[in-house]
């Protein structure tokens, strides 16, 4: 098994954030490498003015999912932003932003949070990715 | 297998065995997987030979702590079941 694990992340809800930052916090716990490439409603909820506002969740969620995720808040749930950062911080998390998602919503590299590293096109995402999987959420 | 008279769940050694804890990390409250977060950070910050306890009361972590520390070249003490959370000591090995 490659030592790499690659995230496409697409959708910009917070469930889907969610799962994909304890995602890279495991495989970044287990030495992995993890790539993260931001693309179209994930990357805009990593601009730097809206990365701690609420993003909604996922439409299968419904209003049972929403109380379930509400509660798993007002219990002290981390927020996907701070688990990025804890494995970022253990670990070897690199996160891109893709330019074309860049192009398509109008954003510059100083309207991004400072978590992300970078931006680059989808070529240098496969060559970085190393053979490893890549997971597309 | 009789656990000891407290109630306490015996599940890799006595607790009578266990070496003074050089740190306890309590991560009770903090969800998946962030005691392991909080575990690892323990480890990069501690000397080799140091004995960490985490409480946690994520279900997760009695699996998947031990499972890391095996991987990542530890010594799991135990896994104590303390009724609300668990207790996982670890000795930093490297």
């Amino acid at each position: 098994m490659s030592d790499t694990l690659n995230l496409v992340l697409f959708s910009g809800t917070d469930d889907k954030l969610q799962a994909a930052a304890v995602l890279t916090a495991g495989a970044a716990a287990l030495g992995k490498r993890v790539n993260i490439f931001l693309q179209y409603w994930a990357l805009d909820s990593f601009r730097a003015d809206r990365i701690d506002l609420d993003h909604g969740l996922a439409p299968e969620a419904g209003e049972a999912g929403r109380a379930a995720v509400d509660a798993l808040r007002a219990a002290g749930q981390a927020s996907w932003k701070y688990t990025l950062a804890q494995a970022k911080e253990l670990g070897d998390v690199d996160i891109q932003a893709c330019s074309l998602s860049m192009d398509i919503l109008h954003i510059e590299e100083s309207d991004l949070d400072p978590i992300v590293d970078g931006v680059e096109g989808v070529t240098a995402f496969y060559l970085n990715a190393d053979d490893g999987e890549i997971v597309f959420i | 297998m009789s656990g000891p008279p407290n109630g306490r769940k015996r599940i890799a050694v006595t607790d009578t065995a266990i070496p003074a804890v050089t740190r306890t990390i309590d991560a009770r409250g903090s969800f998946c997987p962030g005691p392991l977060m909080e575990l690892i950070r323990g480890i990069k910050e501690g000397q080799v030979g140091d004995v960490l306890a985490v409480l946690s009361n994520d279900k997760g972590s009695k699996t998947d702590i031990p499972k890391w520390v095996e991987k990542a070249g530890h010594h799991l003490i135990g896994v104590f079941d303390r009724g609300d959370y668990d207790e996982i000591v670890v000795e930093k090995l490297r």
